[in-house]
């Protein structure tokens, strides 16, 4: 490719020189790859003291004592039921006979770091909440909310039986999924609410600082302690549920879950997270 | 169903480390529902753990302990292989108990 | 001071008030051209994805004042919703080339 690209470049210069040029600030191609590795080494260098796999355990990665309280509450986790519920529901075939691991590849089970993934067919993001509510609705169930403990329970058992698998999030040389990955990434650095934050503003500026009593995680492995047990929630939530939150904490009037815009965003945090062992179910404060 | 009661109990020497998860929801009585209406009060208020016949271990618990209490305490004179006995009751007059052997 | 030099100087205070813009009382048709240009701005704001919760709250307020019949305090919620609306659509527009500042390169 290195090659390639002088080359290339006197090509297109040709070209231009012939057809009418462009809006002059030509839109380069995103590069999802680089900017993975910007937005590790980001983190990397800002925590020079954090392993790279423990970023994916947010706050306790940036606090001693918070550290130390969540190690003693892992051995007995307060998602264990859910995990228990997740089980058995995963298990329970639908009316009409079939189960949840007819949907999945490998029978759903260790395939949560594929997800999101882009549908080429469909030409759209599909996450795993959106694909557990279409399995259940191609075999003639209700769907589930996004918000709700049943979603929660389905997906933290689906990410324990990934615990340890990197994230392995592909973008296909689709114009449609990198328009999607652009999204998500948009939509992560941009300032919304009248409270006038991004994503970026917490996650990328101040992790391991205080926003009021919490201590902000690093946006690097957010997603892959999904879902949590919530202390201040006293219950399990979802990626869903979790951005919808966030956006009300920011003032914003919150989107749809599972919208175009949460989901492009899943894709993009998924992405450059790519590597990170996913460690969920988590919990949290 | 399944137990509400989750237990471990480690034999450390003379010393036995117990801990419990307690599936309840430790509804103080002063929260309200979206619909603005109180949910009533339901919490656990005694919680028992025996060890040959002997309570080693009793909470009294009020509203201010939160949902899916978590316990963590040790004592001594028990060994590998004895049973423990957990049990609670709540304001409701509900109630759960289980056994566990010490690992 | 004279009796004279007294009326004339509260003569002048009373023009002097009368003159200056009077707080009436904001009426049903001020409150309803003051709701529909701040839903009008809301609705701008959706199609942007960037409503406010706070603007949200503002228009609910003027719709409940309205109701009991405080126009006044209803018309004045409704200015605030269309003050948060309008800013919650130039946040947008901002926001469309400025979120490049803040990516990791």
């Amino acid at each position: 490719m290195r090659v390639l690209a002088p080359i290339l470049a006197l090509v297109s210069a040709a070209c231009a020189a012939i057809v009418i040029a462009q809006a002059a600030p030509a839109a380069e191609k995103p590069d999802p790859a680089a900017d993975a590795k910007a937005f590790r080494n980001y983190f990397v260098t800002k925590f020079p003291g954090v392993k790279l796999e423990d970023f994916v355990n947010g706050p306790y990665s940036m606090n001693e004592d918070m550290r130390k309280q969540w190690r003693e509450k892992e051995e007995f986790p307060p998602y264990d039921f859910a995990l228990d519920a997740g089980r058995e529901m995963f298990a329970t075939p639908f009316r009409n006979g079939r189960t949840y691991a007819d949907c999945f590849e490998n029978g759903g089970i260790g395939v949560r770091q594929n997800f999101p993934y882009f549908d080429v067919k469909q030409g759209e993001v599909v996450t795993l909440e959106l694909a557990l509510n279409r399995c259940r609705e191609a075999n003639g169930e209700a769907p589930l909310s996004y918000v709700k403990d049943d979603m929660a329970a389905l997906t933290a058992y689906m990410a324990f039986t990934s615990r340890g698998k990197p994230f392995d999030i592909r973008i296909p040389d689709d114009p449609r999924a990198l328009a999607a990955y652009e999204n998500g990434k948009r939509y992560f650095y941009t300032r919304r609410g009248q409270l006038n934050f991004s994503c970026a503003g917490c996650h990328v500026q101040s992790p391991g600082q205080r926003l009021r009593a919490e201590i902000l995680a690093p946006a690097l492995g957010i997603l892959n302690a999904m879902p949590i047990y919530r202390s201040e929630w006293a219950g399990m939530g979802t990626i869903s549920r979790r951005f919808i939150t966030c956006n009300s904490q920011t003032r914003a009037v919150p989107e749809q879950a599972q919208s175009e815009d949460y989901r492009d965003l899943e894709y993009f945090l998924s992405y450059v997270s790519n590597g990170l062992p996913i460690s969920g179910p988590g919990a949290r404060p | 169903m399944a137990s509400t009661i989750r237990v471990r109990a480690i034999a450390n020497g003379d010393l036995t480390e117990v801990q419990a998860l307690i599936q309840h929801p430790m509804d103080s009585g002063f929260v309200k529902d979206a619909q603005g209406q109180v949910i009533p009060a339901h919490f656990i208020q005694q919680l028992t753990f025996e060890h040959n016949g002997k309570i080693v271990f009793t909470a009294d618990w009020g509203p201010a302990v939160a949902k899916d209490p978590y316990v963590k305490f040790g004592f001594k004179g028990a060994a590998k292989g004895d049973e423990l006995k957990i049990s609670w009751v709540d304001n409701k007059g509900g109630s759960d108990s289980t056994t566990a052997k010490i690992q | 001071m004279t009796r004279a030099a007294m009326m004339r100087i509260a003569l002048i205070a009373t023009l002097v008030v009368a003159a200056a813009p009077s707080a009436r009382a904001a009426s049903e048709s001020d409150f309803n051209a003051a709701y529909a240009a701040a839903e009008a701005a809301e609705k701008e704001a959706g199609s942007l994805r960037n409503q406010w919760i706070t603007t949200e709250a503002a228009l609910s307020a003027a719709k409940k004042a309205a109701a009991k019949g405080d126009f006044d305090a209803a018309t004045a919620s409704a200015r605030d919703a269309e003050a948060l609306a309008k800013a919650s659509i130039f946040q947008a527009t901002s926001e469309k080339d400025r979120w490049k500042d803040a990516e990791i390169h």
